[in-house]
């Protein structure tokens, strides 16, 4: 392999890395920064974040977002793989290359128009808004995702493993229980990872189909830049960066080792 | 314990009209929208068979499987196994059980996870199912490896393990889909006869489907040979090989050289076929009815041609003289390709019995090839 770096691959690459990460750096910096002003530093000091855990309306917003955040990322998980266990199991009903396209069309609709439709549908049958539509809201926004990821990971599945368990006495119930979902477990994981890390960085759509009583962290932000940025929204966000970051950070060590054991166990397999 | 020998010769229940057949397919047809994958198909297996399916790909003999197993209802016609009708009955609930071709070893379960999941279906107490998984892995000799995972496992492991997991629950039949089809040459001609002792020692019916026909040749007690959703001939190996029913049959199984002719002249117990294309005239033993200018088919397999340099003294019928064109040394034996006088190539193949010849036969050697009339076999379908 050519490993030779030429001048214009530096240059693109440290231009590259600035357009997407400086300004995250900024933030994460002035976060720690002594003085009320973004944009003068005046020495280190985390008091942003003390007053930050004493301000009680960024608890709530952060409880209220947790709390959504839990809760449709797990409903969405589990209608997402049905949904998802469907298409790729029925192959031969009537309508079915319709339905397909109909699942990826939430992942490309603007996210003004699914709010609005939303709010109207929450209206129409006189739904009161507040946690619970936000949580449905975010259900059948992030459940698209989940079915994706999980049909992915579905088609690839050999059948023949849950025709064995059948083959073995287990019914079909047993079997998606003890075969099917232990097998695509890991993608189901990652979809309600998906699901949650949308849920919780959502503004649109919760802020349209938001009510009294739940403003989540994300418009809870929104509405405080309205009053000019303070260094209390950097500490926020930089928590809300650190929490993302160590979580993938952790998912992608775990999925490394686990493929590098598994590659080690299968050449020694081999050597048999 | 005694031969495998002197079991087998005796074991023929289809050739007694008392024995009553185990699995039954009956007129069973089976059509995936318009295109049929078994066609009107009738036969009959018998307990402790170790019964082949023998066919190239998409001929229906996995469907066969696969409607036995329970994963595919037949269209129309029915299935009996020990005289029960299995329509309706879902995988779930018949006493066979199915070794996949891919193995469908459960990757997220330990050797041992594997062997005791359809014992833990039944309700078996934990106890007994250690002890049968216990008694399984000793059987296909893998004691050491019960904690393993399965892609910890090499391909020959893993095969075993397949097999004692549907072995382990005892079923009456046991259904294998191309077993050795993923082992290497060496692994399988040792498999296959490890196979063939498991079936003795535990007594059960095996069905299994391959392509591969020594494999079906070796293992298998009777062989049906099917095509296009068909059978063709359901027989020992021994007389799908010598006494093959059909042209189809007789060019399937082993190498065999063909000839299209029309009957001549019928002599009691002979028949003369004169095939004008090869210029050669046959005469052969009359195993099958055939009347004077009816157009008949002839089969002989290479080992059953003689080579000679000297012209032999009959040179009427069952004799061609021509040069030698090719040779394909295989150790054991060598397959000489003669092309005859009228340009058709010959297959005659002739067993190394002694380490160095004198003078043996090289390129271009004019030969004589002839037989004897039992030596081929007459066919009319």
């Amino acid at each position: 392999m050519n490993t030779t770096w030429s001048r214009f691959n530096i240059v693109s690459l440290v231009i590259g890395f600035a357009f997407l990460y400086l300004p995250i750096v900024l933030l994460v910096v002035f976060s720690f920064n002594e003085s009320r002003l973004v944009t003068v530093w005046a020495g280190f000091s985390t008091k942003w974040y003390v007053s930050l855990f004493n301000n009680k309306s960024f608890i709530d917003a952060a409880w209220v977002t947790i709390r959504v955040g839990l809760i449709s990322a797990t409903f969405a998980t589990i209608l997402g793989t049905l949904g998802a266990l469907a298409l790729t199991r029925y192959t031969r009903f009537r309508g079915r290359m319709l339905f397909s396209a109909m699942i990826y069309a939430p992942l490309v609709m603007p996210e003004v128009i699914t709010g609005l439709s939303l709010l109207l549908l929450f209206v129409a049958i006189g739904f009161d808004r507040g946690i619970w539509t936000v949580t449905l809201a975010h259900i059948t926004f992030t459940m698209c995702f989940v079915a994706v990821v999980v049909q992915s990971r579905l088609v690839t599945f050999d059948r023949s493993l849950e025709e064995a368990a059948m083959d073995l006495g287990a019914t079909p119930v047993t079997t998606f229980f003890k075969v099917t979902l232990p097998v695509i477990m890991p993608a189901v994981v990652s979809g309600w990872m998906l699901a949650f890390t949308l849920s919780l960085d959502d503004l649109v759509i919760s802020s349209f189909t938001s009510g009294p009583g739940a403003t989540t962290l994300p418009m809870r932000i929104y509405s405080q830049v309205r009053l000019g940025v303070t260094p209390e929204i950097n500490a926020a966000c930089t928590i809300l960066i650190a929490v993302v970051a160590v979580g993938v950070v952790i998912a992608s060590i775990a999925n490394k080792r686990r493929e590098v054991q598994k590659a080690r166990d299968e050449q020694a397999a081999a050597r048999h | 314990m005694k031969s495998l020998g002197s079991f087998r010769r005796k074991f023929a229940p289809w050739n007694d009209p008392e024995a009553k057949p185990y699995i039954s397919f009956e007129n069973v047809t089976k059509k995936f929208g318009d295109f049929t994958a078994v066609d009107d198909l009738s036969l009959t297996i018998y307990n402790r068979e170790f019964f082949a399916l023998l066919g190239a790909s998409g001929c229906g003999k996995s469907t066969l499987l696969r409607m036995l197993a329970g994963f595919e209802e037949p269209t129309s016609g029915r299935i009996l196994l020990d005289g029960q009708d299995m329509r309706g009955i879902p995988p779930y609930k018949r006493p066979v059980n199915m070794m996949f071709q891919s193995y469908a070893l459960f990757p997220h379960m330990t050797v041992e996870g594997n062997i005791a999941f359809g014992l833990k279906q039944d309700g078996m107490p934990k106890n007994e199912i250690d002890a049968r998984v216990a008694e399984m892995l000793k059987l296909v000799k893998l004691e050491q490896f019960a904690k393993r995972k399965p892609h910890q496992l090499s391909g020959g492991q893993r095969q075993r393990v397949a097999l004692a997991r549907c072995v382990a629950k005892r079923p009456k039949v046991l259904l294998l889909d191309e077993p050795l089809g993923a082992l290497d040459k060496k692994l399988r001609e040792e498999t296959q006869f490890e196979l063939m002792d498991l079936q003795m020692k535990l007594g059960l019916t095996f069905v299994v489907v391959t392509h591969d026909q020594e494999e079906a040749m070796t293992m298998a007690d009777r062989i049906a040979v099917m095509d296009k959703g068909k059978v063709k001939q359901v027989a020992t190996p021994a007389e799908v090989y010598e006494a093959p029913n059909s042209k189809f049959v007789a060019d399937f199984i082993g190498n065999v050289n063909m000839f299209e002719g029309t009957a001549s002249t019928v002599m009691p117990g002979k028949v003369d076929i004169d095939v004008p294309a090869d210029r050669i005239t046959i005469r052969t033993d009359a195993t099958r009815d055939c009347s004077t200018g009816q157009s008949v088919g002839f089969a002989i397999r290479p080992e059953k041609i003689r080579l000679s340099r000297k012209e032999p003294a009959n040179t009427a019928v069952n004799a061609a003289h021509g040069e030698l064109y090719d040779i394909a040394y295989f150790g054991d034996m060598t397959v000489f390709h003669v092309r005859l006088e009228s340009g058709r190539i010959i297959k005659a193949a002739s067993l190394n019995a002694v380490r160095t010849v004198e003078d043996p036969l090289g390129y271009d050697d004019k030969v004589w090839v002839n037989f004897d009339t039992d030596a081929g076999i007459l066919l009319t379908a």
